[in-house]
């Protein structure tokens, strides 16, 4: 059995409290009308109109070409267009510190959704190798349920129009949009509302089910859990490829609710996939360190960091050819996604791409260290980092526009995530023994040698 | 007496890994062993040095990277840089993701197939190369070991019977 270490558990409640800190901040220095008016003057005043330009391609009502055209008759400012772009800029910082919540909530949740994928999809392959670390991913997965919970508090807060997350959702918007009517009878909050509830119950009930057969497996004399555990794994996986395709159009694609690309919710998958094995080799890590894992080797260990070796590349592989199709055929309603990417979150956009391919790549090819624990953690948490990145660069760029930065606002939710996260997950850890011991694929597990 | 070897045949693969381990401890030099399949963990009971063929394959990947690299840079930036459907050929950075492609294919066609020659020469493979088998039996079902003989013949005999060989015979080396 494990004893959650008092420091660790100290730690995870500091980090929630400076979180919360953080995240009232955020909220509270949000600027007013007077203060954004203020900001934007200042703004004209150091490189006339180049900023406000780029704010102006994501803007949220009517057709880009008109809001070139406010662009135009803005720089001679007539009142009210730049009443407009006051309006614009304000919802932009008013947005900020909810997309930081929201960036970080569904990070660590769908993290903890690949974790599970993961689980199930060793279960129904019946691998030799992992059931030693069934117990870290069934720690890990504890999160989902609180996880998932404040993840659909916060949909719902959208749904009541509490913030300007999804710009489909104000009806003032839709009536003056012709795409968004298009797709009203996909993009309504009441049907978005039920599909959301429908996804993160199915992943929580096959967590808590698969939870509740393997520890009954323990105490059992057959393995009749065992094959249950394996029909809801396979059945899950049915139902996890379908909703997580559905997932990514609605809790991120939709936020740019203009574009769409086909391919966008195997990126989403490959991104949180590999953060959830990632996240699996650094607890087991963690706990081997304490010597917690008796049977655990750096056999398991060479084999956690060749998927995160893997997946970071096939990650890279979906990123590159959702990027190289778009930027090659370069139709306007669909590239405009890319160039204001590159135009206003250069460093971010390309900063992850060497987060999460050109070092995965060059540290985690060599066999050898692989084995090192003290690599294997480095390059973690860069994964892990570069991930969030990634999620940050599909929702920050719809709903804050060129008005981002990294603050209390991010900085905090992160913390507060992390916090409840380590908090939870290692609660989770302390409920039940580290082995696994009625699996009857634990025997060849613990003699796992590659 | 100097090149002399002796053969002892074995048609198991777990007793032919302990007679190589009782050979090592007994401090006879193995020359080589002859097995129909690869035999998991031999390479490592007869202390052979990890092979570097991987550290290879990646330089040459990096080759065939540098190939595509220059080679597209020249044709499509430097030579004749002209505007195919708007392309832009100003500087190679510009039109990189066009090129990565290629520069994907060269770096694993260079990668894979230099390695495969470079296994080739190493393992001194080739066609019409003569078949170094000392007994045809061994691409079958029985593992050979062969080790020189170098002090008493009579001693070495009663040794390899003891490690399970089925066989012990010993050969004039030409």
């Amino acid at each position: 059995m494990y004893t959650f270490s008092s420091k660790l558990k100290t730690f995870s409640i500091v980090l929630m409290v400076l979180g919360i800190i953080g995240i009232g901040i955020g909220f509270m220095s949000v600027p007013n009308k007077e203060e954004v008016k203020e900001m934007i003057e200042n703004a004209h005043d150091d490189h006339h109109g180049k900023a406000t330009a780029h704010a102006h391609t994501t803007h949220h009502e009517a057709t880009p070409s008109s809001s070139h055209d406010t662009h135009k008759t803005e720089v001679k400012h007539e009142t009210n267009e730049h009443d407009a772009h006051i309006e614009h800029v304000l919802h932009q910082q008013e947005n900020k510190p909810w997309s930081a919540f929201y960036v970080a909530c569904i990070f660590f949740m769908l993290l903890t959704v690949g974790v599970l994928a993961f689980y199930a999809i060793q279960q129904a392959a019946q691998a030799g190798w992992s059931p030693i670390l069934f117990r870290v991913m069934e720690g890990i997965t504890g999160y989902l349920l609180p996880g998932s919970i404040i993840f659909f508090i916060v949909l719902l807060l959208s749904g009541f129009h509490m913030n300007h997350l999804f710009v489909w959702m104000d009806e003032s918007v839709v009536a003056k949009d012709h795409l968004l009517q298009g797709k009203s009878g996909y993009l309504n909050v009441p049907f978005f509302l039920i599909r959301a509830a429908i996804f993160l119950a199915g992943w929580n009930i096959y967590r808590y089910v698969s939870r509740k057969n393997s520890l009954a497996q323990d105490e059992a004399n057959d393995i009749t859990n065992y094959k249950k555990n394996f029909k809801w794994a396979a059945g899950f996986l049915v139902f996890f490829i379908v909703s997580e395709s559905i997932m990514s159009w609605d809790w991120i694609m939709s936020v740019d609710p203009h574009w769409y690309s086909t391919l966008f919710g195997w990126y989403v998958f490959a991104s949180f996939f590999v953060s959830g094995i990632t996240t699996i080799a650094l607890i087991t890590l963690y706990l081997k360190s304490k010597g917690l894992l008796e049977y655990v080797n750096t056999s398991h260990i060479h084999d956690l960091a060749k998927f995160m070796f893997g997946i970071s590349i096939f990650w890279t592989y979906l990123w590159f050819s959702q990027f190289m199709l778009i930027w090659y055929s370069d139709i306007p309603e669909e590239v405009t996604y890319f160039v204001f990417r590159i135009e206003n979150y250069k460093l971010p956009f390309f900063g992850m791409l060497v987060m999460n391919f050109v070092f995965p790549l060059l540290i985690l090819i060599n066999t050898d260290f692989k084995r090192l624990s003290w690599i294997v953690v480095m390059a973690g948490i860069v994964i892990l980092c570069g991930h969030y990145i990634d999620f940050y660069n599909m929702i920050m760029p719809a709903t804050v526009g060129d008005q981002w930065y990294i603050g209390w606002s991010e900085l905090g939710s992160i913390a507060f995530f992390l916090g409840l996260f380590i908090f939870v997950v290692f609660t989770t850890l302390t409920k039940a023994s580290l082995v696994a011991k009625g699996n009857p694929l634990m025997e060849e597990s613990k003699h796992f040698h590659y | 007496m100097s090149n002399k070897v002796i053969h002892a045949i074995y048609n198991d693969d777990d007793v032919l890994m302990d007679a190589v381990k009782q050979t090592r401890a007994a401090h006879h030099h193995i020359e080589e062993v002859y097995t129909p399949f690869p035999v998991h963990g031999l390479d490592k009971a007869m202390g052979l040095a990890p092979t570097r063929i991987a550290i290879a394959s990646f330089l040459y990947g990096l080759v065939g990277l540098s190939v595509a690299v220059s080679m597209m840079r020249f044709i499509m930036i430097v030579d004749w840089p002209q505007d195919i459907g708007g392309k832009p050929s100003f500087s190679f950075i510009d039109n990189m993701p066009a090129f990565v492609p290629i520069m994907f294919e060269m770096t694993v066609f260079f990668a894979a197939h230099l390695m495969v020659i470079t296994f080739y020469m190493r393992s001194k493979l080739w066609p019409f190369k003569k078949a170094e088998n000392p007994d045809v039996r061994t691409t079958d079902d029985h593992f050979l070991m062969e080790v020189g003989v170098h002090g008493n013949e009579d001693d070495l005999i009663s040794f390899f019977k003891s490690t399970g060989a089925v066989e012990v015979k010993v050969i004039e080396k030409h």
